[in-house]
């Protein structure tokens, strides 16, 4: 039997070699991902974003635990960034997700940033789609809350939670830097420091702010919009108080991350976004693949460098350089263009 | 039609495992970052772990080696209940279990007999041991 119907047929070896075939982008896994693809859509993805150490993987525990506690199955995908130096990571988060151990009706696994640039969220929707195939009804992904790269691979879930752990000036700038747009809730972690009622408020005071302005409707496609649109379709951010590590407030925010899923499908935004979500993949998959036959028919022609000399000594110039460099692919779709 | 389907990845991932009740876990935070170090992608299994959930991180993680740090002496009951995990779930043939700690002489061919690809004592140094994982795990 193939891998992909070992993974439908329940078998956790198979998903965990899918799953490893998508992050190596090993030979055929866009065949793996494309079987697939028929058996997805019935998972509802959750994203866990924030700074570092904010309590994460401590949250995404105590969550499993309760949605195993429904009847629910869960697949956790852990992001950890890797070393830039060796490109050897520590990945540790799966070390505080323990209250679930040996239950194998919960998947969990980490994932390295690997350094692929822009790769990652991909990598992270594939992987995604295998655990959905193989039938979780919960998904969670966690990934540390910096960057654009972060900031794609949480937008590949249907909820967004930033978690802010309190009294940090620092956090409240992070929240600034893209990933406050992109939070359908906002969870202050940690409630059992000081400063979390500070932190609460100032939060709530943010959303409040955020609302003042509002995002056409309209927007180009490829886009994915934030969140901040869904106020407009009636969807308030809350402020969810935690100690994820007693469980205290887990409840609470389950039944946030419920009624924002209800209110996605109540309001057709569900279906918004998941169109919206495979217009942008679709659009990186057509840039990332013409970006690749490109480089190799760069290649082809001796590298960069060789028609860089070329323009250099004026044999040619940049334009007709190009030009002649993409005449395989223009041909081929002008003559295609006729057929139509 | 799909023009890539990509390229092969070099990285290695690893699971550090402690099992049982041995709570020695300098060794195993050693060869952690050294693992690490030499751009391995390495999950520590944290301590006191039971051989099912070792079998389970194994598993899902879809390591390449699977290290078991024991230095309690209990590696004759632990290591082949962890094997057999692997079995259960395939995936004993293709990963590369290697145990390190205290491990007596007169043991070692019995924990070799069962599956188990090297044994690294406390003379083994770093470059030794990724050297090998490095040459054991070239055709996984
Ligand atoms: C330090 C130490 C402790 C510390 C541990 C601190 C800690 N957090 O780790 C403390 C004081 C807590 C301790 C307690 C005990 N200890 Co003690 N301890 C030692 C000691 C002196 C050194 C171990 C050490 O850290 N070495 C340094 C590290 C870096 O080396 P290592 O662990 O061997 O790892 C190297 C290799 O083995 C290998 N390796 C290890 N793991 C892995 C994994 C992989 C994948 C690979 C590839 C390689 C690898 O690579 C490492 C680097 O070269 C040893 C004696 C010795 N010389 O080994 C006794 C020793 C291990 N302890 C022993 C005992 C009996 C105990 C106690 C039961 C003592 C008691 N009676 O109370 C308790 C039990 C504690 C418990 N819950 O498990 C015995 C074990 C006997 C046995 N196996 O039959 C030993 C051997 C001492 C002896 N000769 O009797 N201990
Ligand atoms: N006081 C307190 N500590 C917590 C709470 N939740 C988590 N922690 C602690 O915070 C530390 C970090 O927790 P993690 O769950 O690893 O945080 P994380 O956000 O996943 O960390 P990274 O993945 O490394 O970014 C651990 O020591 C936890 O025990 C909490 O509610 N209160
Ligand atoms: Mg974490």
């Amino acid at each position: 039997m193939s891998l992909v119907a070992d993974l439908l047929d329940g078998d956790h070896r198979a998903l965990a070699r899918v799953i490893t075939r998508i992050e190596n982008r090993a030979p055929g896994y866009r065949d793996m991902v494309s079987e697939l693809h028929t058996h997805t859509g019935d998972a509802n993805v959750i994203g866990i974003t924030g700074s570092p150490g904010a309590g994460k993987s401590t949250l995404v525990d105590k969550l499993t635990a309760a949605y195993r506690d429904a009847g629910q199955t869960v697949g956790v995908l852990a992001i950890d960034p890797s070393s830039p130096f060796t490109g050897g990571s520590v990945l540790g988060d799966r070390i505080r997700m323990q209250s679930t151990a040996t239950d194998m009706d919960v998947f969990v696994r980490s994932m390295s940033a690997r350094g692929r640039l822009g790769g990652l969220s991909t990598a992270t929707a594939d992987a995604v789609k295998a655990l959905d195939a193989f039938g979780k009804d919960t998904i969670i992904i966690e990934t540390v809350g910096a960057g654009q790269n972060e900031i794609d691979i949480v937008k590949t879930a249907d909820t967004v939670a930033v978690l802010v752990p309190p009294g940090s000036g620092d956090d409240v700038q992070m929240l600034k830097a893209g990933i406050f747009e992109i939070g359908d809730l906002f969870v202050v972690n940690k409630a059992d420091l000081s400063g979390a009622d500070r932190t609460v408020t100032e939060l709530r005071e943010m959303i409040r702010t955020r609302s003042d302005y509002t995002t056409g409707d309209d927007q180009p496609p490829g886009r994915i919009e934030p969140s901040i649109e869904d106020q407009t379709n009636g969807w308030e951010p809350s402020v969810v108080e935690t100690v994820a590590k007693t469980g205290e407030g887990v409840d609470t925010l389950i039944d946030e991350l419920d009624e924002h899923l209800a209110h996605l499908d109540r309001s057709g935004k569900r279906e918004q976004r998941t169109h919206r979500r495979f217009t942008e993949e679709i659009a990186t998959h057509v840039r990332e693949d013409l970006r690749r036959l490109s480089t190799t028919e760069i290649e082809r022609k001796g590298g960069l460098d060789e028609l860089a000399s070329a323009v250099q000594a004026r044999d040619t110039d940049p334009y007709t350089a190009v030009d002649e460099l993409l005449e395989p692919i223009r041909t081929c779709v002008e003559s295609r263009t006729d057929r139509n | 039609m799909s023009t890539d389907q990509g390229r092969e990845r070099q990285t290695i991932r690893c699971l550090v495992a402690k099992v049982g009740l041995d709570g020695h876990d300098r060794g195993a935070h050693v060869i952690a970052r050294a693992f690490r170090d030499a751009g391995f992608e390495v999950i520590y299994s944290g301590l006191h772990k039971s051989p099912d959930e070792i079998v389970q991180a194994a598993v899902q993680e879809d390591v390449d080696v699977l290290g078991i740090s024991i230095l309690s002496g209990a590696h004759n009951t632990l290591v082949p209940k962890i094997i057999s995990g692997l079995e259960e779930y395939g995936a004993a043939s293709d990963t590369l279990v290697i145990v390190g700690g205290i491990v007596p002489e007169e043991d070692r061919a019995e924990l070799k007999e069962l599956g188990v690809a090297e044994i690294f004592g406390p003379g083994a140094t770093m470059e030794e041991t990724i050297e090998y994982v490095r040459e054991h795990t070239e055709h996984r």
